[in-house]
């Protein structure tokens, strides 16, 4: 048996695809979940993918946090189901108010794409006990509103509860304080970043690393061993 | 209050001596003549939008039409080529089941006007082309050329349409895949915004612009209509730009991405359902191009009411409904009883969808506006039947002196430390510089299927996760070689993007291209232009690379200057394994260098000439095509026997920016040896085209220099991949820390 992953598509998601795409080579089934549609088709767990979800109207993730899917995915999550946000799923994770903080436009206000450097600070989430902690790996990177923003005092306690779960390495691509790419919630079941794991799992394609698989792996080998 | 009547055919022809602003909407005395004489009578006001928008440089090719046939009547004999020139784009056979979909278009004058959103609505109108095809996009490219790049205006339009273009591309999930930055002062008025898009379909998925089956609908759907980009087709495309005439921000279209995401995805659920029987995509002339091509090209007339078209603004005059240039808009030929399921699939993606008219079984197009009919006309005489111009071409006066201006004399290095001097001068300067802080700010990840990005000789995809199978694309032009002489010039155009889609191991199938030119009033840019068409057609027609399709831009001009001939030229390729493409990086220390093809003293029109001394005169390289066939053979086949691990084409800037290139991105640096019988600065920095470079693992030297030999193509061992500099065997030394500040720290300094 093995591990139902649903992938919502929201009007604007873009790496949808991709998700499911990376999820399959992990040996995990991908399943689409629709943002009009509040069944979760009995998925062991959800990942928001990256995208212009809404067209980053009003602000990112604003509006999709309000689609109809969001309102089951919110409830699940809380009582434990794990859920993944890249890029675009992570501003809406911090919409959501799933995740603390939220994102502003980077601070070199360009959109930037590059391969990106990172460290792997907390790998006892449902998303990353495929790594090490300390880790470092390589992941693309794409946004145009990626600079990670709270206040000091929620800063202070991500770091002291191990929250802070990736962080920039060498470059800070965008601004974010403290150089944080993602981080996770108490729990350790929702975790949202910046950059995209899903374009880094195949050897040929994107940033020819498969540094992005393990983020797949994890949940795989959490939920089958649950 | 009066009020004045509706414009009907029936008040048209009560009232014969109306004036109409014929010319104040671009059309000439003539054509206007011509139109009446057509209508046996006076247009209505609509009618007289629409011939004047459709009857445009822009949307006719009326200067263009009598050269740009030669590419039909030379095109060589290909299997691959399924849908050529004409419909929306070309289509190729690719294999496997597969069809692909390409072309470039430009979008040069919006651009200038207002660079962010000219720049994204280029994007927007090619990706639309894509779609219409029944093809889902795959990528986008955009070949773009501007004014010195240190001139201030630059700072202003640059940005803006790399934003643009940022903005728009990545907001669809469209990989940024290839393309060019070229400055020259020739572009300052008039910089070139090309745009190339991408699509894959099967072949039985592929769509056409036509109208047939009387009672079928025709549904406008996607964004409203709004007053954006009225009369942008005939004004702003075909004018030169003067100082005096006031400002035509209005009339640039404003893009909603978001909007054409949506529309993308809608269309595809609708292709997959086999719910459509035609479609066209609103571009240029908006509602006028799309009811007349569509009409014109099916069986039977058409009817529409102007009153169902959802409007942005509730105050538009029919004219204007039917000139506006809204983006993100579609229109479908759908059979009745498919109807509801067609707005089904719209309500799903929140699309605006709405029937607008009817299929009939006459041969005129129809208009009704308030229950009065205000356009009855044969849409042929509107899409097909527009105005042909034998226009005047002459070689200008100037040519010769041109010619004679020979760049093989300028004054070359005297010494060793000179020639380290310019070789570093030349690859920071901002044409050879590294571009990344450009093409960062494109997505090249996006729908996990990239293999190759720019800086990378050509973007190459994957379409079939299983087989490996992908297509590779290229779009080259250097309008400086095309100014010396045009027939070669676009020659080389076609010959370094067939190069550069061979040297990533794919085999070129097909072109389209953007033809970029100044006033076609001008004798002397016209006979540019029908050299530049008679070059590439014949070079196409001897490589078996037939065109599919494109665009043609004139009027990039500001006064009497016009810019340099520009054709963008792209070609297609399709590779079996993306598995076995050859990446421009140098990989491992050790691996041999060898350069491909012959080496002359060509330095007309090279980047040294103009680096180095301001200069541009001479004869372009010389072009031999058999040779570049020969050589995209020997890279293809050395790609996919793995006999190389990496390979970059030497176009400008010569040898050695090539070498520089690979070195950098590979972090290895290479130790060159000159080949007896050449001088250093010849063989660094002369652009002679039909050649390359290649690294080779030893283990495989005999045998690709067997295979070289038994095929007849000259090779030159000049080196290995080694170390952390550059280095040139009693010449010089060039580290790559050093030669990384020069190359990469240059386009940051000027824009950022």
């Amino acid at each position: 048996m093995t591990a139902r992953i649903g992938v919502v598509t929201f009007p604007g998601s873009l790496d949808d695809r991709d998700t499911q795409r990376a999820i399959k080579l992990a040996g995990a089934e991908p399943v689409a979940l629709w943002h009009k549609d509040k069944d979760l088709k009995q998925v062991d767990a959800v990942v928001l993918p990256g995208g212009f979800s809404y067209g980053d109207y009003l602000r990112t993730g604003a509006i999709s946090r309000f689609s109809p899917v969001m309102e089951t995915v919110i409830e699940q999550a809380k009582s434990g189901m794990p859920v993944l946000g890249i890029c675009n799923g992570f501003q809406i994770l911090t919409e959501a108010h799933l995740l603390p903080g939220g994102m502003l436009g980077n601070d070199h206000l360009h959109f930037i794409c590059r391969d990106q450097k990172l460290r792997v600070e907390n790998a006892d989430t449902a998303w990353t006990v495929d790594y090490e902690s300390g880790q470092e790996i390589h992941v693309p990177l794409k946004n145009m509103d990626g600079r990670y923003v709270a206040d000091e005092r929620t800063l202070d306690m991500l770091e002291a509860e191990g929250r802070v779960a990736f962080r920039y390495v060498d470059f800070n691509p965008n601004g974010s304080l403290r150089d944080i790419a993602g981080i996770t919630n108490e729990a350790g079941n929702v975790v949202g970043l910046m950059p995209h794991p899903e374009h880094a799992v195949e050897p040929l394609i994107g940033s020819g690393r498969t540094d992005g698989l393990p983020f797949f792996t994890s949940i795989l080998k959490k939920l089958v061993n649950a | 209050m009066s009020r004045t009547p509706l414009d009907t055919v029936e008040h048209a022809a009560e009232t014969p001596d109306v004036e109409l602003p014929w010319a104040e909407l671009g059309l000439k005395k003539d054509e206007y003549e011509r139109v009446v004489e057509i209508l046996g009578r006076r247009p209505t006001g609509a009618e007289l939008a629409m011939y004047s928008v459709m009857w445009s440089e822009h949307c006719s090719y009326k200067s263009s039409k009598v050269h740009l046939k030669q590419f039909g009547e030379k095109a060589p004999q290909s299997d691959a080529l399924l849908v050529g020139i004409g419909e929306n784009a070309g289509v190729v056979d690719v294999g496997q089941g597969y069809a692909v979909t390409f072309k470039v278009e430009s979008h040069n004058h919006p651009s200038y006007v207002e660079p962010y959103q000219g720049a994204a609505t280029g994007v927007g109108g090619i990706v639309r082309d894509i779609i219409a095809m029944g093809a889902r996009p795959v990528a986008v490219v955009d070949p773009l050329r501007f004014g010195a790049a240190d001139h201030p205006d630059t700072k202003r339009v640059l940005p803006g349409v790399v934003a643009g273009i940022g903005g728009y591309g990545n907001c669809l999930g469209l990989p940024n895949i290839g393309g060019e930055v070229v400055f020259d002062a020739c572009y300052q008025g008039n910089p070139l915004v090309n745009a190339g898009a991408i699509g894959v379909m099967r072949h039985e998925d592929i769509h056409l612009a036509k109208a047939s089956g009387a009672g079928n609908k025709v549904i406008l759907y996607g964004a409203r209509t709004g007053g954006d980009g009225i009369g942008g087709a005939s004004i702003l495309a075909s004018e030169t730009f003067d100082d005096a005439k006031p400002s035509k921000r209005p009339a640039v279209q404003v893009g909603d991405p978001f909007q054409e995401k949506l529309l993308i995805e809608c269309t595809l659920e609708a292709f997959a359902e086999k719910l459509v029987v035609g479609i066209q995509d609103l571009g240029a002339a908006g509602l006028s191009c799309a009811t007349s091509e569509l009409a014109s090209n099916g069986s039977g007339g058409m009817r529409v009411t102007l009153d169902d078209v959802p409007l942005r603004d509730s105050t538009l005059s029919p004219e204007e409904i039917l000139m506006s240039e809204s983006q993100e808009r579609m229109c479908a030929v759908v059979e009745p009883e498919k109807v509801d399921r067609f707005l089904e699939i719209c309500d799903k993606w929140d699309v605006i969808a709405t029937v607008i008219g009817e299929v009939t079984d006459g041969d005129r197009l129809e208009i009704y506006w308030h229950g009065g009919k205000i356009v009855d006309v044969d849409p042929r005489t509107v899409a097909h039947d527009g105005p042909v111009y034998e226009r005047p071409y002459a070689r200008p006066s100037w040519q010769d002196a041109l010619q004679a201006d020979d760049a093989n004399k300028l004054p070359r290095p005297a010494t060793s430390d000179e020639l380290k001097d310019q070789v570093l001068k030349l690859v920071g300067s901002p044409n050879q510089a590294s571009k990344s802080w450009i093409t960062s700010q494109y997505d090249h990840f996006v729908q996990g299927n990239t293999v190759l990005a720019q800086p990378e000789d050509s973007g190459m995809i994957r379409i079939d996760e299983e087989s490996g199978l992908g297509v590779a694309i290229a779009t080259d032009g250097n309008g400086r070689y095309t100014k010396l002489d045009p027939y070669h010039g676009a020659q080389l155009a076609l010959a370094e993007a067939y190069r550069n889609v061979a040297t990533t191991g794919a085999k070129p199938l097909a072109v389209s291209d953007c033809l970029n030119f100044g006033s076609p009033e001008d004798p002397a840019v016209m006979w540019q232009f029908a050299e530049a068409i008679r070059g590439l057609a014949d070079a196409c027609q001897q490589l078996g690379t037939p065109v599919t399709g494109g665009n043609v831009s004139l009027y990039n001009q500001t006064g009497e200057a016009a810019i340099h001939p520009t054709p963008v030229v792209a070609v297609l390729g399709v590779i079996d394994d993306v598995a076995r493409r050859t990446p421009v990086a140098f990989q491992e220390e050790g691996q041999l260098l060898y350069l491909l093809g012959e080496t002359r003293e060509e330095f007309g029109g090279s980047a040294w000439s103009q680096v180095v001394h301001d200069h541009l005169g001479g004869l372009p390289p010389q072009v031999d095509l058999e040779r570049e066939r020969l050589l995209g053979e020997i890279l293809i086949s050395a790609s996919r026997d793995g006999m190389i691990d990496s390979a970059h084409d030497l176009s400008d800037g010569g040898l050695v920016q090539a070498v520089v290139e690979s070195a950098l991105l590979g972090g290895k640096g290479a130790r060159l040896v000159v080949p007896d019988g050449l001088d250093a600065f010849t063989f660094l920095l002369s652009e002679s085209a039909g050649r390359a470079i290649v690294a080779i693992p030893r283990s495989e030297e005999v045998r690709f220099n067997d295979m070289c030999g038994a095929r007849g193509l000259p090779v030159t061992r000049i080196g290995v991949v080694d170390g952390d500099a550059v280095e040139v065997q009693g010449e010089f030394t060039l580290t790559l820390a050093e030669l990384r500040t020069a190359h990469e720290g240059t386009i940051p300094a000027l824009l950022a």
